[in-house]
């Protein structure tokens, strides 16, 4: 026992010296440069960005209603650690904000063209139950140019539910792009507080045209097409609501 | 005769042009340009250089620039081999400054690099710079601080020879490129990091595609596009910063301003072409004139006539052209995507000018430049199995004809050099897109879409030195691999940006090392070393070329051999001024060296 003790106590010794040391040492020189530490290093590699974009902000004209939709993102970091943020949320002029949801995640760059993000979601809105959420998802640039973003879900009720988004850019000139767009949401089981059925729940479908009079600043239309599925279907017949709606879009994307 | 020719110059040209030449200084105004000096004392031994923000004109529109005497491009630095020269930096700047002499052996000290040489010049401070100078030749100087050189801080040195100049000419005019942009260049910057195609107008898009289907069949075409979408690459993808912000200048004038160099018809006439572009390669041509090129980097070399060279960011280039009629030529510089160009001309009265030809068809990336193995691939079914395995042979020695029939993708099989080695298992991590799995020697090749202009155009292996070098077998070898992650704009060596490395690279005083740079990314990249020659080997000998700068080509292994003469800490990184500042950047430490001079 004593003895154990000690080797901890010379471990620690040991580790408070190293740390000494290279803390010195560290305050001589830059690594990189070998020059003296107190010089700004020679270049900036490591600076801090930040991005925001609004991908979908758009007035949504369905049968006989009109109603509003945003879905936002951004982060703030540099290359390989970002904190990361995803904001959407739709609602009915008719009536008033059916729901959002909000993101805060860590993102962390795993290979050259994805980051691994965790973090929570919450919830919110008059149309909602109020839930919070464990996230963990995988957001890049796939093959063939497809932006993907798939994320799991954990609820404060435990359960389990998914979100698969892909986007498609389609050059018709160097400013008038189409953009496919898909989101498949999935659940482990039924959620009956939200309407949600087990297996896959809905399917978003849409194409979007814009043009980018800047390269951050683009209005478009599109149509969208969004449709329930299995349970989740049946929960929406239930509650007298569509099972599925075709909407023409209009919006603006940008980014800065 | 002079006088007259001037003021009738002058009165031929419109106020707005006679407005920019009365800001420039003397060098770069349009004029007679210079005569090679006789005196042996050519110039002052000391300067003084007030660095400071100024506003300019380029093609009408005015700009705020950081300057060097008021003005963009900075004094010219005339200097005599073998003089020792003070330069007295003020910095009237409220931020720290620098500069740095491209290309000149001197003190490490002495060289301006803030972080490696020395602390930098800090705001309202001034800083002297004191070397003799041991070379001689045509050089550049410009800030090694942030994006100042961006702002338009760069200026031309040209060293007169101690002895007869190998190169006899009658007239000489220094000629300096470089890119404008009015924007915030770190706004750019910042640009490019969240979007990097965010300047390429000049992308394949659905017309190509459907053009592309007519040329080459839909088979071919919907596989090429397969296999640039699977690696989630663009061809397009030539220049980062592109005309849609940039104009480009030759000696400060925009193409609108026509910088003008006069003449005598038959006449030699010396043009030091200096590319002090941040971003931008160029394509150099005069038609009607064919050039003799005398110098590259600084250093002489056996003449070699050709009618067009690409020229690498930092790299020189002298030529002699010897325009025997009595009309005006056109200077032109096509930017290497072709989204933009800057003229000037070469007339023997001012005022006069030239057709200006068009910008040719913007060029793409080959499979090549992926450093692509083709023997692995399907290359369609007509193609014989056994002789499509690429990787295994001498591809100069393949026979081209029988490619014709192939189905290749609507790709032109031709003019790539050999397959000198493949690449190792590691693939440098998350910081490098793709590696280059074959490598191939390009030293013949002309650069990025001069293959087919039918006509001569300069390749590296042209570039052999006029006097012999050391023969010394180098000791050892250093490889370094330039790396690349476009999508999320990170540039590095060996995947790790300069933030990453734990230590400089080591090179030990008085050695003689081969150093092998090997190009993964897609993009040229124009690899400076300071402080030390890189001996090009490009077969000739011990007529290797010396060079500061060698602008490696996609998928290209390419070595120098090195005289490891010059102790200290130098800076070594890729002149894209962004690619530097984004971490393609290292220090090479000579040890033994003297500290600083706290």
């Amino acid at each position: 026992m004593k003895e154990k003790s000690c080797e901890k106590k010379s471990l620690i010794i040991t580790i408070f010296a190293t740390l000494l040391t290279a803390g010195a040492s560290m305050a001589q020189e830059y690594p990189g440069t070998g020059a003296p530490a107190s010089w700004k290093p020679p270049v900036d590699d490591a600076m801090i960005g930040s991005f925001f974009q609004v991908d979908r902000s758009e007035l949504v004209m369905g049968q006989g209603t009109t109603g509003y939709l945003w879905d936002a993102q951004g982060w703030i970091g540099a290359d390989y650690n970002k904190f990361w943020f995803k904001f959407e949320g739709e609602g009915d002029f008719d009536s008033r904000l059916e729901g959002a949801e909000l993101q805060g995640l860590y993102s962390h760059m795993v290979s050259p063209f994805f980051d691994i993000q965790a973090g929570i979601r919450q919830d919110v809105g008059p149309g909602v139950k109020p839930t919070t959420y464990a996230v963990v998802g995988l957001q890049g640039l796939a093959p063939y140019w497809f932006e993907v973003d798939s994320t799991i879900f954990l609820s404060d009720d435990g359960d389990f539910t998914a979100r698969v988004e892909a986007e498609y850019d389609i050059l018709f000139t160097q400013r008038l792009i189409g953009q496919p767009r898909v989101e498949f949401n999935l659940a482990a089981q039924d959620v009956q507080q939200l309407g949600i059925g087990s297996g896959l729940s809905t399917v978003e479908m849409g194409f979007r045209l814009r043009y980018e009079f800047k390269r951050e600043f683009a209005p478009y239309i599109g149509i969208a097409w969004q449709s329930a599925i299995g349970n989740t279907a049946d929960f929406r017949r239930f509650a007298g609501e569509q099972v599925s709606t075709t909407s023409l879009v209009a919006g603006i994307r940008l980014w800065f | 005769m002079f006088t007259r020719r001037h003021v009738l110059g002058a009165a031929s040209v419109g106020t707005g042009v006679l407005a920019i030449e009365g800001l420039m200084p003397a060098w770069a105004r349009s004029g007679p340009g210079s005569w090679p000096p006789a005196d042996p004392h050519t110039g002052a031994h000391e300067f003084d250089l007030n660095i400071a923000r100024t506003p300019i004109m380029v093609d009408g529109k005015q700009g705020t620039a950081v300057t060097m005497n008021g003005s963009v491009p900075g004094p010219i630095m005339r200097f005599k081999e073998g003089e020792t020269v003070t330069i007295r930096v003020h910095n009237q700047l409220d931020e720290s400054s620098s500069i740095h002499w491209h290309g000149i052996l001197l003190d490490y000290r002495m060289d301006g690099v803030p972080g490696v040489s020395f602390p930098g010049i800090p705001a309202g401070e001034t800083f002297t710079y004191r070397y003799p100078l041991k070379q001689s030749g045509t050089y550049w100087y410009h800030s090694h601080s942030g994006l100042q050189e961006q702002l338009g801080m760069y200026g031309p040195i040209v060293i007169d020879p101690r002895d007869t100049d190998p190169v006899t000419y009658d007239r000489e005019h220094v000629i300096v490129l470089s890119d404008w942009m009015f924007k915030n260049p770190y706004h750019v910057l910042a640009k490019l990091k969240k979007q990097s195609d965010y300047l390429n107008y000049q992308q394949r898009t659905l017309g190509t595609f459907l053009s592309d289907i007519k040329k080459d069949g839909f088979s071919a075409t919907w596989k090429d596009r397969l296999m640039w979408g699977k690696m989630r690459m663009s061809p397009a993808d030539i220049a980062d910063v592109t005309g849609h912000i940039y104009t480009y200048l030759m000696n400060g004038h925009g193409p609108q301003d026509n910088w003008t160099g006069l003449f005598r018809p038959g006449e030699r006439v010396r043009l030091r072409i200096i590319n002090a572009a941040t971003m931008s390669y160029f394509n150099f041509r005069i038609p009607g004139l064919r050039m003799t090129v005398v110098q590259a980097d600084g250093q002489n070399v056996e003449p070699v006539t050709i009618d067009e060279f690409q020229i690498g960011v930092t790299e020189t280039f002298d030529v002699i052209v010897t325009p025997e009629e009595d009309r005006a030529y056109t200077i032109f510089a096509e930017s290497m995507d072709r989204s933009s160009y800057v003229r000037g001309t070469l007339a023997p009265r001012l005022g006069m000018s030239a057709e200006v030809p068009a910008l040719r068809e913007p060029p793409l990336r080959s499979m090549f430049d992926m450093g692509m193995d083709m023997g692995g691939m399907d290359m369609g079914s007509t193609a014989k199995k056994p002789a499509m395995n690429m990787g295994e042979v001498d591809h100069s020695k393949m026979d081209h004809s029988k490619m014709g029939g192939m189905d290749m993708g609507g790709m032109d099989m031709s003019g790539a050099g050999p397959i000198i080695a493949r690449h190792g298992p590691d693939h440098h991590g998350p910081g490098a897109i793709s590696v280059a799995e074959v490598q191939r020697n390009r030293l013949g090749e002309p650069g990025t879409g001069l293959k087919d202009v039918g006509h001569k155009v300069l390749v590296y292996n042209d570039l052999k030195a006029l006097i012999p070098y050391n023969q010394t077998p180098p000791e050892r070898e250093v490889e370094l691999h330039l790396t690349g992650n476009m999508e999320r704009y990170m540039w590095s060596f060996d995947g790790k940006k300069f933030s990453e490395v734990n230590s400089p690279v080591a090179f030990k005083l008085g050695e003689r090392l081969r150093l092998i740079l090997v190009n993964d990314t897609m993009m040229e990249h124009p690899i400076h070393l300071h402080g030390l020659w890189m001996e090009l080997e490009n077969g000739h000998g011990e007529y290797l070329p010396r060079k500061h700068t060698i602008s490696v080509k996609p998928g290209e292994r390419v070595s120098a051999l090195i005289n490891v003469d010059a102790p200290g800490r130098w800076a070594f990184h890729c002149h894209l001024l962004f690619h530097m500042d984004m971490g393609m950047f290292r220090v090479v430490e000579v040890s033994p060296y003297e500290g600083e001079i706290l």
